[in-house]
């Protein structure tokens, strides 16, 4: 206890090391909140789900953040249902008895940017007559355009950038544009204030009904942006986190504490048992260790625990042996152990007791500063197009991206989110591992 | 090799009248014992790979059934055979399967054609790739990887030797002065050093191709190649910046940190005190008693080097669309194409046990303390 109040302390001698501790630490939080907020399940069908579950957001948008930075403001999707707030409903009966519904959408249109796309979702209930709608949008100037008069099935879609008539009676420029400018406007500036989306829904049979949506996808979205699919990028961005550190701390973890036992045995025992491990160490080095992973997750499993699995195994009789086996060397031959030896302790508590917790110092900055490696390889086969096929994780993001060409087309949010998170958790832990060789290493210190 | 030197030693020493005679036969031994040990690994390793590569056996199904499909598929496709009778037509299907099959000597079993994959691998006759051909048509994975190397030699040629040269001079002179600026400004972004090449190769891409669209996305050379050999030369440089560019960036300050970390322990013996106080100049102080004895440490990081020089840097030649070797093994890999797969890795591992072979010989060469097959005698 007081060596590691002392360890701390020492620590604390490293601003880098508390930077990078932090991080580590805001990270673990931050998985951890994702696992309890979004369950495995309901991240697996929020990223496979299918169209009814992203259909609605914009293709390819950055953040919304990103207008912080911008003079000229992208219009950021809309979403409104009736029974929103800003959304006015009126239900009249003409005098001939038929009941008409006016839903107006109101929105406030400050943006220099014109939006991706305008749709209006409409559902009902019917016999057989089906219900009549009439669209039209009044624009801060109170002009009124009219938009479409149609009737309506059970559930129907209607698109308005794709609308041939509209666009031919705003003069030929498409909807998007045309429903924003004043008409005939060669610059095509936006004309900004409150515009008013008025839906008129006639119903001609006793018990039916009828309910509109619209949706306006901008030019940014959510806190992540989204993808080819429309896809919210903030999902595999969270859940990157959880994955990212379990692949990380597992592969370390598991890959230095089993090097150093076999080390361990090794010395301990000397002669045959030493010379195999030396062979075996010598062996692993001739086989390719990225094809061999690359082939593992080819030809047998993608599943990331699989290749989490290889990864270990491969590693176990790394280099990492050889340095173990130095230090142990040098433990084997302390006066401590003989003394130990003498008063006949077994090699067990001898391995255990006496060799291990002096190793430990030494293990726990190798340790740390492994992770990032792991940490990365899991984004490096993912970006060879075999990371795990259910899972949302940072590397498939990035390769994502990298089969859509977003560098080329511009899309750098797709690339630079996952990759600066990445970046920062690589860093973190390369921080702090340096930070404690440092401390840990007395040849180290003070240089 | 620790089973070598403890048993030859004690008889060393006791001859010591016939020191040149048993210096020579002791060397012969352990060379010879220090071979068989290598060949024995490159051997186990090798098979180890040629099993994997053809995973277990499973390869051999996949390719039954592909070329079940594909000889199926032709003979329904041929407008000759329409006619023909369905029995006959079936036998002539089952008979060109059966052919197909006894020519890529799948009807044998993997465990008997591993012996002779592994015969082949060892003597380098390394064989006709499946799927993959070089850019000639040739189908030969020697042609194939012949056609290769040189892009990967000419990447990480120029990105390791700069940095390993370069780093290895920036980190004498740090050690020279050490707790300046400039030494901890290393020290402080080594850590940056754990994000790998490729990924440094990502954001180089973006803000040099994307946004500053002053250099190429990727690949080796522009699309109408430049008909003379400068325009040529340019051109090949100019798409190299960015690949040799990131794999520099993201080994260079580790590096450095390591190499002037490794010169202040030795900078910090008591010999290098005594030729500080005998007055000899800094420079002849690094010459003698710095670089002297790091020399063998030098000499393994360059040799380990040279032979990393080989494999290539599969995902950054993928992210830079490199033509190179490392490229080449991902590919075969999609493609099941195990001869090019065990034609790299013998490569590769003969390359590797040439150097640790001879690098055996050079410290005994450049290290008078070291005896070879007698372990360091300090």
């Amino acid at each position: 206890m007081k060596n590691f109040a002392k360890t701390l302390r020492e620590i604390a001698r490293y601003p880098s090391a508390i930077i990078g501790l932090l991080i580590i630490l805001a990270l673990i939080v931050a998985s951890i909140v994702v696992i309890v907020k979004i369950p495995y399940n309901e991240a697996i069908t929020r990223w496979r789900g299918g169209e009814e579950i992203w259909g609605k957001n914009p293709r390819n948008v950055p953040p919304t953040w990103i207008n912080w930075f911008r003079k000229d403001k992208l219009v950021e999707t809309l979403h409104l249902f009736e029974e929103d707030e800003d959304v006015l409903v009126e239900e009249i009966v003409t005098d001939g008895g038929t009941p008409v519904k006016t839903v107006s959408f109101e929105f406030n249109y400050e943006y220099d940017t014109f939006p991706q796309d305008l749709v209006l979702y409409f559902t009902s209930t019917y016999e057989s007559k089906q219900p009549f709608v009439s669209v039209k949008m009044i624009t801060p100037n109170e002009d009124v355009i009219k938009i479409g008069n149609f009737a309506i099935g059970r559930t129907h879609t209607f698109p308005i950038n794709q609308d041939t008539k509209l666009r031919r009676s705003l003069g030929g420029v498409v909807p998007v544009i045309g429903l924003f400018i004043e008409k005939g406007d060669e610059t095509q500036t936006p004309i900004k204030g409150v515009y008013k989306l008025q839906v008129e829904m006639i119903t001609f049979e006793e018990g039916s009904s009828a309910q509109a949506e619209f949706v306006m996808t901008g030019q940014v979205f959510g806190w992540a942006g989204t993808d080819h699919m429309r896809r919210d990028l903030t999902l595999p961005l969270l859940w990157g986190t959880p994955i990212a550190l379990a692949f990380g701390l597992v592969a370390s973890l598991g890959t230095t504490i089993l090097t150093m036992f076999i080390a361990a045995i090794g010395t301990w025992h000397g002669g045959l048992v030493d010379g195999i491990i030396q062979r075996v160490t010598e062996i692993n080095m001739v086989l390719p260790f990225l094809p061999i992973l690359i082939m593992i997750g080819t030809f047998y499993s993608r599943s990331i625990w699989v290749i989490l699995g290889a990864t270990i195994a491969l590693s176990i009789f790394g280099g990492g042996i050889k340095a173990f086996r130095a230090t142990f060397m040098q433990i084997k031959e302390s006066t401590y152990i003989e003394a130990a030896k003498a008063y006949g302790a077994k090699d067990s508590r001898l391995i255990f007791r006496y060799l291990i917790p002096r190793i430990v110092p030494w293990l726990l900055p190798s340790l740390v500063s492994s992770v990032p490696a792991y940490v990365f390889l899991e984004a490096s086969l993912a970006l060879l197009g075999i990371g795990d096929p259910v899972l949302p994780t940072w590397g498939k993001t990035i390769n994502e991206a990298y089969a859509n060409a977003a560098l080329y087309r511009g899309w750098y949010y797709w690339i630079i989110e996952p990759a600066a998170l990445l970046m920062i958790t690589g860093l973190a832990f390369a921080m702090l591992g340096f930070a404690l060789d440092r401390i840990f290493n007395p040849r180290l210190r003070g240089m | 090799m620790g089973l070598a030197t403890e048993k030859i030693v004690p008889k060393v020493e006791k001859r010591k009248n016939s020191a040149s005679l048993s210096t020579l036969s002791r060397v012969f031994k352990y060379s010879g014992l220090r071979l068989i040990s290598l060949l024995v690994t490159v051997v186990i390793g090798i098979y180890l790979t040629i099993m994997i590569a053809n995973m277990g056996g499973y390869v051999d199904q996949m390719m039954k059934a592909e070329i079940q499909e594909r000889v199926t598929m032709q003979i329904q496709m041929n407008p000759a055979y329409k006619t023909m009778d369905p029995a006959v037509k079936e036998k002539l299907t089952a008979d060109k399967i059966q052919n197909e099959i006894e020519r890529l000597r799948l009807d044998e079993p993997l465990l008997i054609r591993s012996v002779g994959f592994l015969k082949n691998a060892l003597t380098l006759n390394l064989g006709r790739a499946q799927n993959m051909s070089a850019d000639s048509g040739s189908r030969n994975v020697r042609q194939i990887i012949i056609e290769r190397l040189p892009y990967t030699l000419l990447l990480m040629g120029t990105s390791q030797l700069l940095s390993f040269f370069s780093t290895l001079f920036i980190a004498l002179a740090l050690s020279r002065k050490y707790g300046s600026f400039w030494d901890k400004l290393v020290i402080t972004l080594s850590p940056t050093s754990s994000v790998p090449g490729w990924f440094y190769g990502i954001f180089l891409i973006l803000i040099f191709a994307a946004i500053l669209k002053i250099l190429p996305f990727g690949g080796v050379i522009d699309a109408p190649v430049p008909k003379d050999f400068l325009g040529r030369a340019l051109s090949v440089l100019k798409h190299l910046i960015l690949p040799a560019g990131a794999l520099f960036i993201s080994s260079f300050f580790i590096s450095i940190y390591n190499w002037r970390t490794f010169f202040l322990i030795y900078s910090s013996e008591d010999y290098v005190d005594t030729a500080k106080a005998k007055g000899l100049t800094s420079r002849e102080i690094e010459r003698k008693y710095i670089l002297r004895p790091t020399l063998p440490t030098i000499i393994t990081s360059f040799a380990l080097l040279l032979i990393s020089l080989w494999s290539g840097a599969t995902i950054l030649e993928t992210v830079f669309n490199w033509p190179g070797l490392g490229r080449t093994i991902y590919k075969a890999i999609n493609l099941y194409d195990t001869p090019v797969i065990v034609g790299t890795t013998i490569i590769y591992a003969y390359l590797l046990a040439i150097t640790v072979f001879t690098l055996d010989f050079i410290y005994a060469l450049v290290d008078p303390r070291v005896k070879i097959g007698g372990g360091t005698s300090k």
